[in-house]
């Protein structure tokens, strides 16, 4: 390994990120761990301390709420938006794989020439505003907007379908904002695949189809997951695409979470929120780590 | 193949959902109703919303807000993403590398809101403790956002690192350059296009962001797209459209550039490297 020599360099180069990651992301968790365990309090910062120290009686006094934990598991208010919000990103991640498989096949089988093109046209949205993306819908969902004009002047229907602030739009602004996401992992695993194993199991007499569900499918799976993963987590979270296509009548964790952060400003529930959504999605992310640990040690090879 | 029409089409059909939103918006951008989803053929195409949006102070103060932060985002995020990237591909086990690994994939999939609260109880509580940084703003914004976004720098120099072995660096240590010009003048230079492609990656993510900045701005410090939000809300207007198409023409001008850019460099260093094995 390279910089052997220098031992105390070696340190210094690893020292300022991992500072920098513990600062910024590790130490900001356990803020949020122990807030969600304190009362809230009115005046700044907005919680009380965990422990304090009297002085009359000279005892370091800790005061444990649990009560904000209680709040959002009881509270049927919290477990129906958090049970939404798991439908929502899992029925969003299914239809981003509809939707982003075959055209991840369809890359990784085309010419090598337009394959960079292709994937370029994938990637070219992220590149632009995600919220301007998102707010482009509205004006495509709208009850006077361009799908449901284009529907009406076609005669398909005669009244304006309400598709705008519906779980069919948040489905679609989701599965619209994290296709790439979908893509790029696909991709990445199906432009590997042996293509011979396919002409085997065509010379022993197999069906594309059969051959497609017996080998190509089962040899996409770490693609499959790990695409499936980067929908799936953040989508439970969104903030952005809810407020803007979503019901009013059923809000997500996100809009939630914000509402008690800024609205109410009880930031200890808040904190709650956050840590029980951060467990709910422990497992997910600890699965895309994983993945993603595999695949740089297998670019190594 | 058989099924080559059938996926060829999804591909069509894919790529139509990715572009007609923004179609849509480029063409009624130049729409003369107010009603945006009209169409007002008399009057159209005007170039009016483009005229009312460089007349709007408060969206181009913004705009310029989120230029600084996103240009000091990506600068600070290359510079912690390359060395966590060179630690994680280069400097074999050690203790704690499992907590750097951990500690640099994870902000990908962290939904945002967690982060963004996570930021802002960090920024109250280090108030609080040491009285830095004092209040909020452009600072706390800068500094939640590199954290985000130095994660993709990393994982973007890892990979790129991953693909060369580390033999020319090993030569160059046995001839005895000292491990900083080995940096300087062979590590550097081979990940070049990784560190353009992660400056400019880093410099979307922070442009774009409108979550995390909601959480960590402070009065006077709003962003683009903490502008464009609040107007969003309360439903669509012209002049957004405007920007929108502003957006994206730079966004396609600027991809289509790098690429002719980074694919005429790619081919100069496998040249140099072909003449360097003669």
């Amino acid at each position: 390994m390279i910089l052997k020599s220098t031992k105390f360099g070696k340190r210094l180069v690893t020292a300022v990120p991992a500072f920098w990651l513990l600062l910024f992301f590790a130490v900001p968790f356990l803020i949020v761990f122990k807030i969600s365990f304190s009362w809230m309090q009115p005046v700044q910062p907005g919680y009380a301390p965990l422990f304090e120290w009297i002085e009359e009686t000279g005892r370091l006094v800790a005061s444990l709420n649990f009560a904000n934990y209680v709040t959002v598991l009881q509270d049927p208010l919290y477990l129906g938006t958090f049970l939404y919000s798991v439908k929502v990103a899992a029925i969003s991640t299914v239809l981003c794989l509809l939707v982003g498989f075959p055209m991840a096949y369809a890359i990784a089988r085309s010419r090598p020439s337009t394959r960079n093109l292709l994937l370029m046209l994938i990637i070219l949205p992220f590149w632009t505003s995600f919220l301007l993306r998102v707010y482009a819908w509205i004006g495509l969902l709208k009850t006077n907007g361009v799908i449901n004009n284009t529907l009406l002047a076609l005669g398909v229907i005669d009244q304006p379908l309400t598709l705008l602030y519906t779980d069919f739009a948040v489905y679609v602004g989701i599965v619209y904002s994290y296709l790439p996401f979908m893509i790029l992992p696909l991709y990445a695993n199906l432009e590997k695949h042996d293509l011979t194993l396919l002409e085997a199991a065509s010379d022993l007499g197999a069906s594309p189809t059969t051959a497609f569900f017996r080998i190509t499918l089962p040899l996409s799976m770490p693609g499959v997951v790990a695409g499936c993963l980067l929908v799936f987590i953040p989508a439970v979270g969104e903030f952005v695409i809810p407020s803007l296509l979503g019901r009013t009548d059923q809000l997500m964790i996100g809009t939630v979470l914000s509402a008690q952060f800024f609205g109410a400003r009880n930031w200890p529930v808040a904190s709650a929120v956050a840590i029980v959504l951060l467990l709910l999605l422990l497992l997910p992310i600890l699965l895309f780590q994983r993945y993603q640990q595999r695949e740089l040690e297998a670019a190594k090879r | 193949m058989t099924r080559g029409w059938f996926r060829n089409g999804m591909l069509m059909v894919g790529l139509a959902f990715l572009y007609v939103p923004i179609l849509s918006m480029i063409v009624f951008s130049f729409n003369n109703s107010r009603l945006v989803t009209v169409w007002d053929a008399p009057n159209s195409p005007t170039l009016r919303w483009y005229v009312r949006l460089l007349e709007n102070d408060q969206l181009l103060g913004a705009a310029w807000i989120s230029v600084k932060i996103a240009a000091m985002t990506a600068s600070g995020a290359v510079v912690l993403g390359t060395l966590a990237g060179l630690v994680l591909a280069r400097f074999g086990p050690f203790r704690g590398r499992a907590f750097v690994a951990a500690m640099t994939t994870a902000p990908l999939v962290m939904p945002e809101i967690i982060t963004g609260i996570a930021m802002l109880l960090l920024f109250v509580a280090l108030e609080q403790w040491i009285g830095w940084p004092a209040g909020r703003g452009m600072l706390t914004i800068t500094l939640a956002h590199i954290t985000f976004a130095m994660a993709y720098v990393t994982v973007i120099v890892q990979s790129r690192l991953a693909g060369f072995d580390d033999s020319l660096e090993e030569a160059a240590l046995d001839l005895g350059a000292k491990p900083v010009t080995v940096f300087f003048r062979i590590t550097l230079p081979l990940i070049m296009p990784a560190l353009i492609s992660g400056w400019l990656l880093a410099f979307t993510l922070s442009w774009d962001d409108v979550v995390i900045a909601q959480f960590v701005s402070g009065p006077g410090s709003s962003t683009l797209p903490m502008e464009i939000f609040s107007r969003v809300r309360r439903g669509v207007s012209p002049d957004i459209n405007a920007l929108a198409t502003i957006m994206v023409a730079i966004v396609a001008i600027g991809v289509v550039l790098s690429t002719l850019y980074m694919r005429r460099e790619e081919r100069q260093r496998a040249r140099e490297e072909q003449m360097a094995r003669q």
